[in-house]
C-alpha cells in the first residue's frame, strides 16, 4: 500500500510540476507584448520597463521558469496589477467561499445520483428507468448559465424563496449548489445506474436472493455496495469538472469565489492574478483525484494488489 | 427527433446568410417587445429582432464546432495514433503531456487562454482545440495499443511498409468508430463551451451573435423580457440534447459489447 502511496504522490507531482510550466507559459501566449497589454497604450516606457523587470520577463525564458518554480515553492504568487495586493491574500479570502459552493453542489449531485440511479437500475426498462435516465440526458444538456438565470426567475424573482445573488446564509447557497451540482448528478446517476445493473447480475447477487434475503438487502449490501467503486471514481472526476464549472455559476451569481476572481482578472488583464487562480483550481484538481484513488485503493484490495505489481 | 433537431441547425446556420434576415437592424420602437405573431420570438433589448440573432448564433456554434471537433479530433488522433505505435520514450512524455493537460479541470483552460489570447472566433477556436485534442489522443491511443499487435499490422510490418502508412493505412481506419461517438459528444461539449465563453464575453463580440452572448445579454434583462434569456437557452438545450441522444445512438450501434448484451450474448 506505501508503494502505491508513494508512486501516486510522485505521479501527481509530475503533473503538478507539468501544470506549472504550461500555466508559466500563458502570460507569453498573449499577442504581442504581454506588458503592453496588461498595462495599456498610454502607459510610458519607464512604466512598461518596470513592470517588465517585476515581473521577470527581461531575464531569459529559462530563468524565468526556475524563478517562477522557486516563488511557488515559498508560496510567493506575486502581487496583484489590479489591487497592488498580495495575491495570496486575495485567493485566501476568495477559497472558502468556492469550497463552500463546490462541497455543496457535490452533496447536491451525490443526494440526485443514487435514488435516481438505483431507481433506475431496479425498475430497468420501466417508465421509472425512463424518467430517471431522461432526466440525466436533460441534466448533461442544460448549460449552467442558462440554468442559473432560469432558477433565479423562478425561485428568487417569481416565488421570493432564495435571494438572487450574492453570499449571504444558507438560502443564498441553494440555488448556485443546485445549478452546478445537475450536471454532476446527471453523470453520476447513469453511472450508479449501468454500475449497479452489472453487479445485479452477478453470481453473489442471485446467492443472495436464493437465500432469501429480501430484495432491499440485496440491493444496498450486497448490490450497491459493490457497485460504488466505478462511482467513487466518476465523483473524483467530476468534482474538477465541478471546479471548472464553478468559474461560471458563480459568475452567474456572483458568487465570490475564485472562479468570479479569475473572470474579473481577465477583463482587467491581471494576469498574474489568472496565473493564481488555474493553478490553485489545477493543483486541486490533481490533489482531489490522488485523493479518490486513494479512497479507491482504500475501499478495493484488489487496486493495491495491481499497485504493486505494476 | 434528435436529426430534426440537428438538420434544422445545420440549414439555418449555411443558409442564414441567404435568407432576408436583418440580425443587427435596431428597430428603437420594438425595444424589449415579447414574442408575437409578426415576430415569433420578440426583440432584444437594442429592437433587433431575436429569431434573426438566433439563425446568426446558430452559425457561430455550428462553425465553432465543425472546427474544434474536426481540428482537435485529427490532432488528437494523429498524436495518440503515433504514440502508441513509436511506444518508448516518445509514449511516455506525450501520455505525461496528456496527463497535464486533462489536470486542467473541464473549460478552465480554455477560459485562461480564451481571456489571454483576447476575444474573438479564431481565438476561441484555438483554445477550444488545445482542450480538445487530449481526449481524442487518450481514446486513440488506447485503441492502437489494443491493435498494435494484431497478425495484420505484423504482415504489414513485414511487407515492407513504412510507419506513416502503418498507422494512416492500417492503423487510424480501425479507430474511426469509438472516434466518431467520441466526436458526437464532443460537438455537445463544443457548443456548450462555445456559447460559455461568449457567455462570460470572451467569445464573439458585437454586433455578431453567439446564443451565450445572447443568454448574457437576457440576464440583464430577465425581469422585463424573459424571453431574451429563454429563447437562445432553449436553442442551445434543444440541440445539445439532439446531440447527446444521437451520440447514444451511436454508442449503442457500434459498440459490440453492448450490442452483444443486447442480444443476450
Amino acid at each position: 500500500m506505501i508503494g502505491f502511496l508513494v508512486r501516486r504522490i510522485l505521479g501527481a507531482a509530475l503533473v503538478v510540476g507539468g501544470v506549472v510550466i504550461l500555466v508559466f507559459m500563458l502570460i507569453h501566449f498573449t499577442p504581442g507584448d504581454p506588458v503592453q497589454v496588461m498595462l495599456g497604450e498610454s502607459a510610458t516606457p519607464a512604466d512598461q520597463a518596470a513592470l517588465r523587470h517585476a515581473l521577470g520577463l527581461d531575464r531569459p525564458l529559462p530563468v524565468q521558469l526556475v524563478a517562477y518554480f522557486d516563488n511557488l515553492a515559498h508560496l510567493r504568487l506575486g502581487t496583484s496589477l489590479y489591487s497592488q495586493q498580495p495575491i495570496a491574500t486575495i485567493l485566501a479570502r476568495r477559497i472558502p467561499a468556492t469550497a463552500e459552493l463546490a462541497g455543496a453542489a457535490a452533496l447536491v449531485a451525490v443526494l440526485l445520483a443514487f435514488p435516481l440511479g438505483v431507481i433506475a437500475a431496479v425498475h430497468k426498462d420501466t417508465g421509472w428507468d425512463y424518467g430517471s435516465m431522461g432526466f440525466a440526458l436533460l441534466g448533461v444538456s442544460i448549460p449552467n448559465f442558462w440554468m442559473g438565470p432560469l432558477l433565479i426567475l423562478c425561485f428568487s424573482v417569481w416565488l421570493g424563496w432564495f435571494p438572487v445573488s450574492g453570499r449571504e446564509g444558507f438560502a443564498s447557497l441553494v440555488l448556485p449548489a443546485v445549478t452546478l451540482g445537475t450536471a454532476m448528478a446527471a453523470i453520476l446517476s447513469r453511472m450508479v445506474r449501468s454500475s449497479l445493473l452489472e453487479v445485479l447480475g452477478e453470481d453473489y447477487v442471485r446467492t443472495a436472493r436464493a437465500k432469501g434475503l429480501s430484495e432491499r438487502r440485496v440491493i444496498l449490501h450486497h448490490g450497491l455496495r459493490n457497485a460504488l467503486l466505478p462511482v467513487i471514481t466518476m465523483l473524483g472526476l467530476q468534482l474538477g469538472t465541478l471546479l471548472g464549472g464553478a468559474v461560471i455559476t458563480e459568475l452567474v451569481f456572483s458568487w465570490p469565489g475564485v472562479g468570479q476572481l479569475l473572470i474579473d482578472a481577465i477583463h482587467r488583464r491581471d494576469y498574474p492574478v489568472v496565473q493564481a487562480c488555474v493553478l490553485l483550481i489545477s493543483v486541486t484538481y490533481v490533489v482531489v483525484n490522488m485523493l479518490t484513488d486513494f479512497v479507491y485503493a482504500w475501499v478495493d484490495p484488489r487496486v493495491r494488489a495491481a499497485g504493486r505489481g505494476a | 427527433m434528435p436529426l430534426l433537431v440537428l438538420g434544422l441547425w445545420a440549414v439555418l446556420a449555411l443558409l442564414g446568410p441567404l435568407l432576408p434576415l436583418h440580425p443587427a437592424r435596431i428597430d428603437l420602437a420594438r425595444i424589449l417587445a415579447g414574442p408575437s405573431p409578426h415576430a415569433w420570438f420578440g426583440y432584444d433589448n437594442l429592437g433587433r429582432p431575436l429569431f434573426d440573432r438566433l439563425v446568426m448564433g446558430a452559425r457561430t456554434s455550428l462553425l465553432v464546432a465543425a472546427a474544434v471537433v474536426t481540428l482537435s479530433g485529427v490532432l488528437g488522433a494523429v498524436i495518440g495514433a503515433f504514440s502508441a505505435w513509436l511506444g518508448g520514450l516518445w509514449d511516455r512524455v506525450i501520455v505525461r503531456i496528456i496527463d497535464v493537460f486533462l489536470a486542467f479541470p473541464g473549460i478552465l483552460l480554455a477560459i485562461a487562454l480564451a481571456g489571454i489570447l483576447g476575444p474573438g472566433i479564431g481565438n476561441v477556436v484555438v483554445a477550444l482545440c488545445a482542450v480538445g485534442w487530449v481526449g481524442y489522443a487518450r481514446l486513440v491511443r488506447a485503441q492502437v495499443l489494443s491493435l498494435r499487435h494484431r497478425d495484420y499490422v505484423s504482415a504489414a510490418v513485414a511487407l515492407g511498409a513504412g510507419q506513416r502508412r502503418v498507422v494512416f493505412r492500417h492503423l487510424l481506419p480501425l479507430t474511426l468508430a469509438p472516434l466518431l461517438v467520441e466526436a458526437t459528444f464532443g460537438i455537445a461539449g463544443v457548443v456548450i463551451a462555445e456559447a460559455g465563453l461568449s457567455f462570460l464575453g470572451l467569445g464573439v463580440q458585437p454586433p455578431a451573435a453567439s446564443w451565450g452572448s445572447m443568454i448574457r445579454d437576457g440576464t440583464r434583462y430577465m425581469l422585463v423580457a424573459p424571453h431574451m434569456v429563454l429563447v437562445p437557452g432553449l436553442a442551445l438545450m434543444a440541440v445539445v440534447l439532439a446531440v447527446n441522444l444521437l451520440g447514444d445512438r451511436l454508442r449503442d450501434r457500434m459498440d459490440v459489447r453492448s450490442a452483444t448484451a443486447r442480444t443476450g450474448g
